[in-house]
């Protein structure tokens, strides 16, 4: 599904990954867990071609992403559903019409957005706002919004990035059961967290990296203690 | 394709709709750039009209005989240079013929010419020449033979026209030239702007995995849309201009100096087509140059 061969990526001097190799299967739902600095956005953005790696092959499918050409970088996004922390909601679009732009931006048939929006935003819960603008909704369903907007092109892997990191603990716990239910249709699910009684109440696969190496890959445990995992605030991982 | 098209189109009416003030400071600026561009090249039109006109004069030597030169003497005058190699063909002009010449170029105001009393214009002798030099020659030597009252050739003066108009001409041109990259870098910067209040819009589209032509396209349409509003407000407005220019220095006036003008009709259809292209291509330029940036990643 995706797979990093002794990927490194630099900064200048300072190391962004360094010799990472992991394989997710198709189907998981994975961790990325670790300080900020770590190397965890680094590992998204190479995934997403935002980056390129400096050494080692990345393939997400059959696709060797450090051979893409920038041309194909959009067909190789189109397979990957994002989800960010702080929700990138289209103001001036109702619920409805920022689930819609994703198939359009596909060039999905109007009637087959018809038919699939709805569906997408009952499955995530939201489908008596299908037409209020984001800032009549609370956060957790923005996020909902977002998620809805991340599937509805059926990518193949889900990589949301903090999706929790903006909502109150019961509607972030509400998030995770729904990244749960999507996973369990099929959708292999990437989240950076960095909140530990998530992971521990998962109990997932965890991928903990610290400065640019995983040095952890196991089932269970955040595994970093809670002070540390706390003290930074991450950078928007998907601005340069 | 017709499906990209009309959300290109229709996305480029709804950005038009949300940004009117930059839509505006847009055709403002293209248009007072291409007005001035059609004042230019109006004006580089006629001057190039009226130096051919007078060009024409440049391959005939006119010889003005004596009022009482002898149909002898005249013939004579003739038979001496339709011998000549460089001489394409001599045409004798009588007086009447003279006046009924000036009659019609001053064509409504040729009534004026009724008045005279008598005929103040004398026979002549046409001369076509096929090259400068036997103008030269002829009108040197035509002063001297009897019966010849004048010559009238006008090298000098072609001449020093022919330096001038070349001179307006690669003027206009650098000027047109400068204009029109001044409009392309006033509209890419106005669509930039436009384009950095969808920042966002454009990076979630990229991340969806949306190709650059997909987000380009609506700023696209909405450059040609831009360029094209312009062109027709310039058309219209160099055509008012010059309609009135025309119209204040008067037909009779520009037909009493025969000087020919090129029609506004003529002009309009041309500039019309001219200002089309260029808009389009301004506003399309200016949009996929302003956009580069942002489609990096």
């Amino acid at each position: 599904m995706i797979r990093f061969e002794n990927v490194t990526k630099k900064y200048g001097e300072n190391i962004g990954l360094d010799n990472a190799s992991i394989h997710i299967q198709k189907g998981d739902f994975v961790f990325l867990v670790g300080p900020s600095g770590a190397g965890k956005s680094t590992f998204i953005k190479l995934i997403l071609r935002e980056l390129k790696a400096d050494e080692g092959e990345i393939y997400f499918d059959d696709i060797c992403v450090t051979e893409l050409s920038n041309r194909e970088v959009p067909m190789l996004r189109r397979k990957a559903g994002i989800v960010f922390q702080d929700f990138r909601l289209l103001e001036k679009k109702t619920v409805y019409e920022n689930v819609a732009f994703a198939m359009e931006i596909v060039h999905k048939s109007k009637k087959e957005i018809r038919r699939q929006v709805p569906q997408i935003l009952s499955l995530v819960g939201i489908s008596d706002k299908a037409y209020k603008y984001p800032e009549e909704l609370s956060a957790g369903e923005q996020q909902r919004v977002a998620i809805a907007r991340a599937i509805i092109n059926n990518p193949t892997v889900l990589i949301a990035d903090e999706p929790t990191g903006n909502l109150d603990p019961a509607t972030a716990m509400e998030i995770m059961d729904l990244l749960n239910k999507i996973n369990m249709r099929g959708t292999t699910i990437v989240m950076v967290t960095h909140a530990k009684n998530i992971v521990d109440e998962m109990n997932k696969r965890v991928v903990a990296i610290k400065d640019g190496r995983i040095v952890r890959d196991a089932f269970g445990l955040y595994g970093f203690k809670e002070e540390e995992s706390f003290e930074d605030t991450e950078e928007e991982i998907f601005y340069v | 394709m017709f499906r990209t098209m009309s959300y290109n189109i229709r996305q480029a009416f709804a950005q038009i709709n949300r940004n009117k003030a930059m839509t505006f400071t847009s055709v403002l600026a293209i248009t007072a750039m291409m007005l001035i561009l059609g004042l230019f090249f109006v004006a580089t039109i006629n001057i190039n009209l009226f130096a051919e006109v007078v060009k024409q004069d440049f391959d005939m030597v006119e010889i003005y005989m004596e009022d009482d030169a002898t149909e002898n003497e005249i013939k004579q005058v003739g038979l001496t240079y339709e011998a000549n190699e460089g001489v394409a063909k001599v045409e004798f002009r009588s007086k009447e013929d003279a006046l009924e010449i000036m009659k019609n170029r001053w064509g409504e105001s040729g009534y004026l010419l009724d008045n005279l009393g008598g005929n103040p214009l004398p026979n002549s002798l046409i001369v076509y020449v096929k090259d400068s030099e036997t103008a030269k020659e002829v009108a040197e030597g035509a002063v001297k033979l009897n019966g010849v009252e004048d010559v009238k050739f006008y090298q000098e003066t072609v001449e020093k026209l022919t330096q001038t108009t070349n001179f307006i001409q690669l003027a206009s041109l650098i000027i047109m030239i400068f204009l029109v990259l001044v409009s392309i870098v006033v509209v890419s910067n106005t669509i930039k702007l436009t384009v950095f209040a969808r920042a966002k819009e454009i990076r979630i589209m990229k991340y969806i995995g949306a190709t650059n032509w997909f987000v380009r396209g609506p700023f696209f349409v909405e450059g040609i849309i831009i360029g094209l509003i312009a062109a027709a407000l310039s058309t219209g407005l160099v055509a008012l201009i010059y309609d009135n220019i025309m119209s204040i220095i008067g037909a009779d006036i520009i037909r009493i100096l025969s000087v020919p003008i090129v029609p506004i009709d003529y002009l309009a259809l041309n500039l019309a087509i001219i200002f089309v292209a260029l808009g389009v291509g301004i506003g399309s330029c200016g949009s996929v140059v302003s956009m580069r940036r942002f489609l990096d990643k």
